[in-house]
């Protein structure tokens, strides 16, 4: 059943008794050509697009929570492309792209919303940064603009200007990003991965994987063995358990990240907005809510929870941007568990296990990934080899040296 | 207007009269009143729209639950939005505004929403507004956004203050209704630090509420004396107005004192609130239960309330919610709602019980068995309602109970789910231990008796008991109650959200059947009381649409905060100039006499420039570059990190840190290091002198500073534990200060005690203790990143100013200027330093040109790492100088750079410019840039290309020593 | 969170900075055949769901950097050793 205004329309008619199931809820096959294990964004996405762009069919993907219940639905969806190392920048371009594309693409409204993403600056040196990146988007075909304080006064004025401890001097405007409706992008790849016969089989955790001869021959769930070909993992903050199955450790650990989101407001502020002397990143969702976050708690976790600490320095450095946030009222916090990797950049490649992929390492920007991370990890399934445009996510890249650190900060997954 | 306050009764002071407006209405209430009964009792019931469809609302609470009765309390800069009138301390000249309507409450145009609410089921925005594509953000989604929202917040800086403290208790006991008392009064007279923490304006919970019998008296009065004795342990610390809002690892509570929020403005000095981390040996939940609505048509008209708020409101506010009112129920708290009520000389019509087979005393009351209530009648009230057996009963309002879901939230906080009661229909609390307990209604119990009972135990644990008092109970039974189908209205689950029953099974049909789809597909349990109120019931109809248990369906996950905390509380003091400390160098002071403009530097101010008249900042950079290179300059470098190090295997140590070696230092000379981190990365660089065989200080970057020390602390402590050695932050111990300048030593030489200062006497990179002005310690260093003749000099941080000042002094006859960070900037990229641009975590020992540096013979952190192919690559961008081809034109930081002729794009990327300054020496811009395989192509003319500043210049590739190559000036 | 700084007492875990596992035990030689156990040191974690040793620095309290042994799926701290007498153990076992 196509969704549009006249499905809507005809089924209120009928008191919406006849809208079909957005999936099936199948019982799992003994065998499935490809499993993806990890029914997150880039798990629905991955199956989505090997069926789309590969035309594949005996696909399942194995969620062992309900589907998206993981950091696909606990995310603050930011996304943009703002990157500026050569093994990012081209990926998260390509992903904006599919976004920009992907309501109609999949035929699911997730509110793709590019009402901007500014980065605020608050020394020479980060401006001197930012123009370096600004630079590496647009040399690129990227969008990025570079704001003087005045620029940035005429967009936000209800920040602080005068009374600040690190006094705002401009930003990094990307105008093409913005936010999506996290839940509605585990939904439409969802329903549109079941509509070309892809199994989303919830409540499925896998628990083990079989390897013969150097090549997986199925995985081991509370539903039973599944027999497979290649199998994708796409575990987000489990990527290290699942890896471990094959005796794998990973350049990752697991960290909580805590997001939280405001009582629903009238419009307050239009854009994404990331503050540059603290960690403090806010936007309002279209009910109204303020969503924020800030940085991980710092130890490592499985938690999906975190503590006061983290809580009052985000909401500190979120006052001390906009003063007048101090009478609005956080509704709501969460956690999610991040993969944070040892240079901050993401995995997509192939394992020493034959027919065995791995997609991980997303630290806390994988949202914004969903769709490219899904259309390269389906290639590389699908042909066996790394797209280029995920030729950088190599899992040896750490090995050889070819780091892709945007931060500069080294081995140190919590920094980040 | 009618008055509906009555006659007698109530814990309002008669006495008063507040004046207060809502919607420019002017009203008066009574001291003791909220807003929301102090509304009720001068007749307004509609005091809110809900989200969707505007529909007219009024309180369905007394309490913290309300999801209705929102509004935006007070004006301007303090103007508040979504505040609950069912919280809001009535005081005098209090300002209200309804939210969430257009162009009035009354008169509101978005109810045509309700019109099309056949479309606009749960998730109907997922399947429209897709075409034409560009619709969405020009046209659809500007109007989704302005609609959506509930109150407008100021957007003007919060004049208030906020405040943030520690508190520590051996029990925390939270909710001070019978169990909480009990819980807290068998805890203090063990001798327990006890706090007692309550969200109420009063201590008492539901016995402020009704009528109760405990130990032969009211149960308020009870409630009383039990306070009094509390209040007069010096071990009890109690605390009204203060909500329990999180329980989080280590038995630690996060609360909220709401200390000024009942005042109009705060007191002088006194804070608004006051957030405070709570660290509890054990904690007693005692928060009661909250009552359920129940899922009928219209079971939101103003009028429409839970039964314990309409007992809430006759019993302590002395407000009737109507002048006859029908009670509809399950369960037996229903015959004490209308006794309750018929005791307040209120008319109640009938008692509708859904049960056929109930026993409870109606007081008089008319029973209706076996019926439900289908209907409710009214559009801004009550009117009527509309039985499922064909009865119709007139009436103002209508109180309803669909049973008690005890407040397990906190208990749920940390992990653990609840468990479903198939007997009390209820989630009662997990088991999280000894160190949290939960008493009263909060778990289960439903009689007067048990909860007291619950709470002395639970409060005693297993400690020393007290007496339990005797008190009258009230009889309990109950029956399911979510939903009643045959309604014909829209029966609301979730009030603010207009999520109604029917959403719930069309989530299922549609595959969100999950607890947690389900509540992201219809937003039932997102509103701003976070499912309190609908949840249960929306679990029930969701086991019923898919043939699963309560339990099977289960809860959703229970998060902070309880109720809603302003950021403000959170934030506290550390905002605006507070948001971080700010750190001064020893010769702020003479900095400042000197007219420095301070730039932030991380914590710390540093000077940048000295402006004289007239200049602006490149201007007296140049000035003080020109003159420092010409004459001297004093310049205050006391930022940079500085750590002594002492021990019988310093030097070994410091072998372990720094790529370069430290061992074969020779006592009174200073060297160049540079640190790598573990993957092979330059992490830091600064010099270190050794002082004595044991004895060495290193300077750190500004930047670095806490972070090397931690690896200091670390490499030594984990990696190292046999080496004997101690490392010990100076930084603040030390004012130092560079003097530069052909003139440097002879503006020092009349400041040092006895030594004659010579090319020999203190040579390049000598590192000496000395006395100045007359036994003053300091260090002397023959340092220089200026690259001219230069010192630096470190004296104790309190002569700082002083030494600063003398030097000033004595170099004035020569014309010594002080000089910033601005001109040390110019100098050091005139000279080809690097600094933080080109050590920016993504660069090698090679990339920096300083490869020589790295000892082959020795284990150093990153040695191994470092010679990884990706790191050893000839064609990773090298540190270089980069100028104008045209000396007049100017190059940027953070351009990047192509070979001439080609276009821009990424495959063509050979760089970027990390660092450019104005050199007043060459009269042109010169920077330093990052280079593919820069240093063999010192010479190339490359395209400096800034798109994002729509610019582009020819420059050229160039040695990076800008100035003065042979170094001849360092040597003068 | 609270942890049990063997030199400062019981502190609040805002004091602390992690560091992440303090298994992972640093090469001693550089010979370039060691290269594979030097990767896996810097770069490789097993990042267990459940009881951890980990690096915490007291950086707001004594400056010690300790192990805590704490469970990353419940946040339950079991204690915690100073990193000095942790490394000791260790190399006692080697
Ligand atoms: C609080 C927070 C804020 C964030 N904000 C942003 C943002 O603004 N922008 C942005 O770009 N990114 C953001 N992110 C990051 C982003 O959400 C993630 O990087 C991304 O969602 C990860 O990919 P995923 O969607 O596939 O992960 P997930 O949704 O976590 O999917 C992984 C799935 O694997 C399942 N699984 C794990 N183990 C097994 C098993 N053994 N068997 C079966 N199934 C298994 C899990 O249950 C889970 O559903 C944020 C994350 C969090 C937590
Ligand atoms: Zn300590």
């Amino acid at each position: 059943m196509r969704y549009n205004v006249f499905s809507l329309i005809r089924n209120s008619f009928s008191g919406h008794k006849n809208w079909e199931p957005a999936w099936r809820d199948p019982e799992p096959r003994k065998e499935y050509d490809i499993i993806i294990v990890g029914g997150g964004g880039h798990g629905l996405a991955t199956a989505y697009y090997l069926a789309k762009e590969h035309g594949l069919k005996n696909i399942a993907v194995l969620e062992k929570g309900w589907l998206g219940s993981g950091n696909i639905g606990r995310n603050t969806t930011i996304i943009r492309s703002n990157y500026m190392l050569p093994g990012n920048n081209p990926f998260y371009e390509w992903s904006m792209k599919l976004w920009e594309n992907l309501e109609q693409d999949f035929n699911f409204n997730a509110m793709v919303s590019q009402r901007g993403v500014l980065n605020l600056c608050h020394t020479d040196a980060q401006r001197d940064a930012f123009a370096r990146r600004g630079n590496a988007m647009r040399i690129d075909g990227v969008d990025a603009e570079l704001l003087d304080r005045e620029a940035v006064r005429e967009m936000y004025p209800f920040f602080d200007y005068e009374n600040a401890r690190f006094p705002i001097k401009g930003g990094l405007l990307q105008k093409r990003g913005g936010t999506v409706r996290h839940d509605a992008v585990a939904w439409g790849y969802a329903r549109g991965a079941d509509q070309r016969g892809v199994d989303i089989i919830q409540h499925c955790e896998v628990k083990g994987i079989k390897v013969e001869n150097g090549k997986v021959v199925g995985v081991d769930t509370n539903k039973g063995f599944i027999t497979c070909r290649k199998l994708g993992l796409a575990t987000a903050g489990n990527s290290s358990e699942t890896a471990s199955m094959v005796g794998m450790r990973l350049p990752i650990e697991s960290h909580v990240l805590q997001a939280f989101v405001s009582e629903g407001l009238k419009p307050y502020i239009d854009g994404v907005v990331t503050f540059g002397a603290g960690h403090f990143y806010v936007s309002q969702s279209d009910k109204g809510g303020l969503v924020f976050g800030g940085d991980i708690d710092g130890y490592n976790s499985y938690a999906r929870r975190g503590n006061l600490p983290m809580v009052e320095h985000v909401i500190e450095a979120g006052v001390a941007m906009i003063p007048s946030l101090a009478r609005v009222r956080v509704l709501r916090s969460w956690g999610g568990i991040m993969d944070m990797s040892m240079d901050g950049s993401p995995i997509i490649d192939k394992t020493h296990i034959q027919g065995l992929y791995l997609n991980a390492g997303w630290c806390y920007g994988g949202f914004k990934a969903t769709p490219a991370s899904g259309w390269c990890f389906a290639y590389t399934i699908a042909r066996d080899e790394p797209h280029k445009l995920n030729a950088a996510y190599r899992l040896d890249r750490f090995r050889t040296g070819h780091m892709i650190d945007e931060k500069g900060q080294g081995a140190t997954p919590n920094l980040h | 207007m009618t008055s509906y306050r009555l006659g007698k009764g109530g814990l309002v002071d008669r006495s008063t009269a507040l004046r207060f407006t809502f919607d420019g209405a002017p009203h008066t209430g009574l001291e003791g009143d909220t807003l929301a009964s102090a509304l009720l009792a001068n007749g307004v019931t509609l005091m809110g729209r809900s989200f969707k469809y505007h529909r007219p609302r009024g309180p369905i609470t007394a309490g913290a639950a309300e999801p209705n009765a929102l509004v935006e309390l007070r004006e301007g800069a303090r103007k508040e939005a979504n505040t609950r009138a069912t919280m809001i301390e009535l005081h005098d000249g209090l300002v209200a505004r309804s939210q969430n309507n257009w162009p009035s409450l009354n008169f509101d145009i978005g109810a045509i929403n309700s019109l099309a609410s056949s479309m606009l089921v749960a998730g109907f925005y997922y399947k429209t507004f897709m075409w034409p594509k560009s619709f969405w953000e020009k046209i659809y989604e500007p109007i989704i956004r302005r609609a959506a929202g509930l109150g407008a917040a100021s957007k003007l800086p919060d004049p208030d203050k906020y405040e943030k403290s520690y508190a520590h208790c051996g029990v925390l006991v939270i909710g001070s209704g019978p169990a909480g008392l009990m819980a807290a009064l068998a805890a203090a007279r063990q001798g327990k630090r006890v706090i007692l923490a309550d969200e109420g304006s009063r201590l008492g919970g539901s016995l402020l509420n009704e009528q109760e019998e405990i130990a032969g008296q009211s149960g308020l009065d009870w409630s009383r004396s039990i306070i009094a004795e509390l209040a007069s342990m010096p071990n009890v610390t109690l605390m009204p107005r203060t909500t329990i809002i999180g329980w989080f690892d280590g038995n630690i509570f996060g609360a909220v004192e709401r200390v000024s929020d009942h005042l109009r403005v705060p007191d002088p000095y006194e804070p608004r609130q006051r957030y405070w981390k709570i660290h509890a040996g054990r904690a007693v939940l005692a928060a009661g239960a909250e009552e359920r609505p129940v899922a009928f048509g219209g079971n939101d008209v103003p009028g429409v309330m839970q039964a314990s708020a309409m007992r809430c409101y006759v019993n302590r506010y002395a407000v009737a919610a109507g002048r006859s009112v029908a009670v509809f129920g399950g369960n037996d708290s229903i015959y004490r709602t209308a006794r309750d009520l018929k005791s307040h000389g209120i008319h109640v019509e009938a008692i509708v019980d859904s049960r056929e087979d109930s026993r409870g005393d109606p007081g008089g009351v008319p029973v209706i068995r076996g019926a439900l209530v289908a209907d409710a009648v009214g559009g801004k009230a009550v009117k009527s309602v509309h039985l499922t057996d064909g009865t119709h009963i007139n009436c103002e309002a209508v109180a309803m109970s669909g049973g008690f879901s005890p407040i397990v939230n906190l208990a749920c906080q940390r992990g653990k789910k609840p468990v479903w009661d198939a007997k009390l229909l209820a989630f009662l609390p997990p088991d999280n231990g000894e160190a949290f307990t939960t008493a009263g209604a909060a778990a289960g119990r439903m009689l007067l008796s048990e909860c007291l009972a619950d709470g002395a135990a639970k409060g005693a644990a297993g400690g020393k008991p007290i007496d339990v008092p005797k008190c009258r109970d009230e009889a309990f039974a109950i029956a399911p109650l979510w939903w009643v189908k045959e309604s014909h209205g829209k029966a609301f689950i979730d009030y603010q959200n207009d999520a109604t029953a029917r959403d719930l099974p069309l989530a299922a049909r549609e595959g969100y059947s999950d607890v947690e789809l389900a509540k992201r597909y219809t937003t039932t349990g997102m509103a701003t009381d976070q499912g309190k109120l609908g949840n249960i019931n929306a679990i029930a109809i969701l086991a019923e649409a898919t043939g699963r248990t309560m339990d099977e369906v289960g809860t959703t996950t229970f998060r902070p905060f309880y109720t809603p905390v302003s950021f403000g509380a959170f934030a506290g003091p550390f905002t605006g100039h507070h948001f971080q400390p700010v750190r001064k160098t020893p010769l702020h002071d003479w900095a400042e006499e000197q007219g420095a403009v301070f730039v932030e530097t991380g914590l710390w101010m540093r000077s940048s420039w000295f402006p004289r008249e007239g200049e602006d900042w490149l201007a007296a950079a140049a000035r003080e570059v020109l003159t420092t290179r010409g004459a001297a300059g004093i310049c205050d470098v006391s930022t940079l990190g500085k750590i002594d190090v002492q021990g019988k295997d310093a030097g070994q140590f410091l072998d372990k840190l720094y790529c370069n070696t430290f061992s074969t230092l020779a006592v009174g000379k200073a060297r160049y290091g540079l640190m790598l981190r573990e993957d092979g990365i330059v992490y830091d660089d600064g010099t270190t002198s050794r002082l004595a065989e044991d004895h060495y200080v290193m300077t750190t970057t500004t930047a670095n500073a806490a972070k090397v020390m931690a690896q200091m602390e670390f490499a030594h402590q984990a990696l190292f534990p046999d080496l004997d050695v101690t490392c010990v932050s100076v930084t603040e111990q030390w004012a130092q200060m560079a003097v530069a300048g052909p003139k440097s030593r002879a503006t020092l030489q009349k400041l040092i005690d006895d030594l004659v200062m010579t090319d020999e006497t203190v040579p390049y990179m000598a590192a000496l203790e000395v006395t100045i002005m007359h036994g003053i310690p300091a260090r002397l260093f023959r340092l220089s990143f200026s690259g001219e003749h230069a010192y630096e000099l470190a004296v104790p941080a309190d002569y700082g100013s002083m030494v600063a000042r003398a030097v000033c002094q004595a170099g004035e006859e020569f014309g010594i200027t002080p000089y910033g960070v601005e001109a040390l900037s110019i100098m050091r990229i005139e000279k080809g330093h690097v600094a933080g641009g080109e050590l920016n975590g993504t660069t090698t020992a090679g990339d920096l040109g300083l490869g020589k540096m790295v000892s082959a013979r020795k284990d150093f952190i990153g040695r191994m790492m470092a010679q990884r192919e990706g790191l050893t690559d000839p064609n990773r961008q090298q540190v270089t100088g980069i100028r104008p081809v045209d000396p007049s034109h100017r190059i940027r930081a953070g351009a990047h750079l192509l070979k001439q002729g080609d276009k821009p794009s990424m495959a063509n990327d050979q760089g970027y410019i990390t660092g450019v300054a104005w050199s007043p020496m060459l009269n042109m811009w010169v920077g330093l840039a990052l280079l593919a395989n820069g240093r063999a192509r010192h010479g190339e003319i490359v395209q400096a290309w800034d798109g994002l500043r729509g610019h582009s210049v020819l420059a050229q590739i160039c040695d990076p020593v800008h100035f003065d190559k042979e170094n001849r000036r360092l040597h003068a | 969170m609270l942890i049990p700084c063997p030199h400062c007492g019981t502190r609040p875990v805002e004091e602390f900075t992690f560091l992440g596992d303090a298994a992972p035990t640093r090469p001693t030689t550089s010979d370039p055949s060691s290269m594979e156990a030097w990767y896996e040191y810097v770069y490789l974690r097993n990042n267990p769901r459940g009881p951890i040793d980990e690096y915490a620095h007291h950086s707001g309290g004594c400056r010690a950097w300790l192990v805590v042994q704490r469970n990353t799926e419940t946040h339950e701290v079991f204690g915690a050793v100073t990193a000095r007498d942790f490394s000791k153990a260790k190399d006692a076992k080697a």
